[in-house]
């Protein structure tokens, strides 16, 4: 079982705690992840994966949108960012300095959601026949 | 990727919507920091050692409970997908074990280990008794590196008949390691193995970590394994 299912099931979880807390819940229309290239994550098995455990919960009409972040890496010695060429080169490609610091690629955070446009519904009913 | 996959309405102020920035794996994160503190107030530290199947983690475990001889002294935590094989070889030489049979899952997630503290807990009278924590994580390369489990340094195996471009598929794995240890030394001679491309491509992803070449079975490059497994502790 792929661990996009057990990040899946995660994501749902953060998302329910807290769309309870929020004064006036409202369906959500959009979930915006962020998710680095230096990650082993795979965003196809995460929609996969949120397409079937939405199911029945609040976000079931909602989208899973994902915003792959690239990998970007600094050469300290150059001085300068460069784009590592996964599974080959790591290295700077001017110098050869190893793979120091990664200036991005490593996320992997709810970023936002956006409401879709309905009035505010009570949370517990759905929220309780879901999560009981 | 796709270009398909890049957000058309990137902040646009259309949008109604909740900036939230929550990390995905918070909830772990958060449970991995109280196991770390545990293990702290219990005097010890934690180990974690990942690697593909068959790297010799287990075997790597129990050449290093007999070489210790009960000092210092080892509480491992043994995760394996479906059987209690490699916690019952780790038994057989005295330690205190708690296996994790983590079903189809192919990593250890924070509350597990939690779980597996409780029962270390239990089995020796309090986790007191320990000064270093062990966990031998599900075979995989890919998974667990995303996982904190509450350790304070990873350990990273890879076996020499695993070829010496491994660092290169699994870069995030390597280079997150604070020790990467080549194993099964004694039969690199009858491979095409080149350790020193393959040490070059795990210093490529990660120059900073400490790295050992040895043999569980001859015993060769034990030494210096064993000194810094020792020197982990508190």
């Amino acid at each position: 079982m792929p661990h996009e299912v057990d990040m899946t099931r995660a994501l749902i979880l953060s998302l329910t705690e807290w769309w309870r807390q929020q004064t006036d819940p409202r369906p959500v229309a959009r979930v915006v992840l962020a998710v680095g290239q230096f990650t082993c994550v795979e965003p196809d098995l995460l929609r996969t994966s949120f397409a079937r455990q939405r199911v029945g919960t609040f976000l079931e009409g909602a989208e899973l949108a994902i915003k792959d972040v690239p990998f970007v890496a600094h050469c300290r010695r150059c001085d300068r960012d460069y784009r590592p060429d996964l599974g080959r080169q790591y290295a700077c490609p001017d110098c050869s300095d190893p793979l120091g610091e990664i200036r991005s690629g490593r996320e992997l955070k709810i970023e936002r959601i956006d409401w879709a446009e309905m009035e505010p519904i009570d949370p517990e009913p759905i929220g309780e026949r879901v999560y009981a | 990727m796709p270009e398909a996959s890049t957000l058309a309405f990137e902040d646009s102020p259309a949008i109604d919507g909740v900036l939230l920035n929550i990390g995905l794996l918070a909830d772990n994160d958060d449970l991995a920091a109280v196991n770390r503190a545990r293990i702290e107030a219990a005097g010890a530290r934690c180990v974690n050692i990942m690697s593909s199947p068959g790297s010799g983690k287990t075997t790597l475990l129990e050449a290093t409970l007999a070489a210790f001889a009960g000092t210092p002294r080892i509480g491992i935590i043994e995760g394996d997908m479906t059987t209690e094989l490699d916690a019952d070889r780790l038994r057989s030489h005295g330690a205190h074990v708690a296996a994790i049979t983590t079903g189809r899952s192919c990593h250890l997630e924070a509350d597990q280990i939690a779980a597996g503290l409780d029962r270390l807990a239990d089995a020796a009278g309090s986790l007191n008794t320990f000064d270093l924590m062990v966990i031998e994580n599900v075979g995989n390369l890919i998974c667990p590196a995303a996982y904190d489990l509450g350790e304070h340094t990873r350990v990273v195996l890879v076996a020499v008949t695993e070829g010496d471009d491994k660092p290169l598929k699994y870069p995030i794995m390597f280079h997150g390691a604070d020790c990467v240890v080549i194993t099964k030394i004694d039969i690199a001679p009858y491979l095409k193995i080149d350790l020193d491309r393959l040490t070059a491509n795990i210093r490529q992803v990660n120059p900073m970590a400490t790295v050992f070449a040895l043999s569980s079975e001859s015993g060769a490059g034990m030494d210096a394994w064993l000194d810094w497994l020792r020197a982990q502790r508190a």
